[in-house]
């Protein structure tokens, strides 16, 4: 899932004072799991908004607030087409997918983030997600016992650790894993080790140049029409 | 070039090979690195220049190998890949060949974080391996992408290993690898356990490679514990912290290349590698007084 981190209220505020109509749009999937962006959180963020302006300037502002289902899918954003277009502004609490998204879909209405998105990654227990995948467009995690050296690795390092790992541990962060003796480690416990003997050649970085697009192979040909 | 640097033929003469590091300094004022590259260059073989040591910006490795080619030293190009991506690495490669620095260290290099511009972008393109890889194809007459070279160069290529790395597993993994890209000569982490080294050298003897012990001058009992606590792959033993703790106030630095050179002394007589390289981080002005404590006297 994509995790993302609220925005403090004084930057969001700073964002929209000089409106007086200000629509909250949540998104429903990824960003409400990791309690940054959901449903409860736009009703939060809308609570201190109206405190913020009303003890700031006793400046009165309308507040609204919707949740979609997702903010990256046109069909889950139509439906609140006509709402949103009552507001002058929009705060998008969905990741960054969601308030492109949304800017694009209604152009002439200014859209502004509610949240800073951070990675991609798994729950780790309550209240805790940790970064697992760097979607650099190659997999290596086939030979690398399912953990990535990419993302995991603070340095990418595909051949091995440096010289900082700490009794497993990595010299960027003394809390954090070194990738490469998680990989080792697994791979002697997998009978795989010959895997990561093989000397990596340099990443392909063509694989993920920006912004990527990608076309399902069924749609291709109608595309190209 | 053809002809092989004199690192190379240091080595290849059988003698104990000595390196010094030379950290270049935050800004333009070179006098003093000068006159230390001044004071080393015939006691020393060769000279090893730093690269944004410590993730800290800095006079740049090249330039200062450069200087030390003009007055006449040894220069060796530290290269790592936190800074720059396979495009700049490369072309700084040819450029210290045209420059005449034809040794060159290739590392990983420390993370951003550590440093002075912790909100750098780090780059990481390539790793130490793919590096080393990349300066044999270079002097093949090919660079990374395969593309043909008019004019190559030629280099003596050296690489780290950290001999006290926990867990060592992985560490040796990587140095095997080093050592199959055509790695010539290694410079290990600090050590100052001289029994684990020993093992170390046991493993790598069974490689067609050279290996220069790491001497990083102790300076005192608290640098000692620090380094133990917070260096990732540092072990300095009891003894010797206590050893610095018995130095009389304002006598530690004595003690340091005291215990450096004894180090040195040791690794040379009963041939446990085949050099060192000190380092004297901060205090290059006292190296030669811990080359004469090793007995290395005489120049080089």
């Amino acid at each position: 899932m994509i995790v993302a981190q609220r925005k403090g209220i004084e930057e969001v505020k700073k964002m929209v004072e000089r409106h007086s109509k200000i629509l909250i749009a949540g998104c429903g999937t990824c960003v409400a799991v990791c309690m940054a962006g959901g449903e409860r959180e736009v009703s939060i963020l809308a609570s201190m908004l109206r405190m913020a302006f009303k003890l700031d300037s006793g400046k009165k502002v309308e507040v609204g607030e919707i949740t979609t289902e997702r903010q990256c899918d046109r069909e889950f954003i139509e439906p609140f087409d006509k709402k949103m277009r009552e507001y002058e502004v929009v705060i998008s609490t969905a990741c960054g997918i969601g308030v492109q998204f949304l800017a694009d879909f209604l152009g002439d209405i200014p859209v502004v983030p509610g949240v800073n998105t951070k990675f991609l990654g798994s729950n780790e227990g309550e209240g805790t997600w940790l970064e697992r995948c760097r979607a650099c467009g190659e997999c290596v995690l086939g030979d690398t016992g399912g953990i990535c050296p990419i993302t995991i690795c603070a340095k990418n390092l595909l051949n091995g650790p440096c010289g900082g790992t700490n009794k497993g541990k990595c010299e960027v962060d003394a809390d954090k894993d070194c990738a490469w003796t998680l990989i080792y480690r697994r791979l002697e416990k997998l009978g795989e080790l010959d895997h990561i003997r093989k000397i990596f050649p340099p990443k392909n970085y063509h694989a993920q140049t920006h912004p990527s697009r990608l076309v399902h192979e069924a749609y291709q040909k109608e595309e190209k029409k | 070039m053809t002809q092989k640097t004199k690192l190379q033929q240091a080595f290849e003469s059988g003698k104990f090979v000595v390196s010094a590091e030379i950290g270049p300094p935050k800004g333009t004022q070179i006098d003093e690195m000068l006159h230390h590259i001044d004071a080393l260059k015939n006691r020393v073989d060769a000279l090893n220049v730093t690269d944004n040591q410590s993730s800290v910006m800095r006079l740049s490795s090249l330039a200062v190998c450069k200087l030390i080619r003009e007055q006449g030293g040894e220069p060796i190009l530290q290269m790592t890949c936190r800074d720059r991506n396979r495009l700049a690495l490369q072309s700084d490669l040819l450029s210290a060949s045209v420059l005449g620095i034809n040794n060159v260290l290739c590392l990983t290099g420390d993370y951003i974080t550590i440093g002075d511009h912790k909100e750098a972008k780090p780059v990481f393109d390539i790793d130490s391996v793919q590096l080393i890889r990349a300066v044999r194809d270079l002097e093949k007459g090919r660079d990374i992408a395969g593309n043909e070279l008019q004019g190559s160069p030629k280099f003596f290529v050296g690489a780290v290993v950290t001999p006290e790395a926990d867990p060592i597993e992985p560490q040796l993994l990587k140095f095997e690898k080093k050592v199959k890209v055509g790695t010539d000569f290694f410079q290990t982490q600090a050590i100052y356990e001289i029994d684990n080294f020993k093992k170390f050298m046991q493993y790598a003897r069974q490689f067609k490679t050279r290996i220069m012990a790491g001497i990083v001058l102790l300076v005192s009992a608290g640098m000692a514990r620090y380094m133990n606590q917070n260096v990732p792959g540092i072990f300095v033993p009891q003894g010797l912290i206590d050893e610095m703790a018995s130095a009389p106030k304002g006598k530690a630095l004595e003690k340091g290349i005291e215990i450096a050179g004894r180090m040195i002394r040791q690794l040379k007589e009963e041939k446990i590698c085949d050099g060192v390289h000190i380092m004297a981080i901060g205090k290059e002005g006292v190296i030669p007084d811990i080359i004469r404590a090793a007995g290395l006297n005489g120049s080089r």
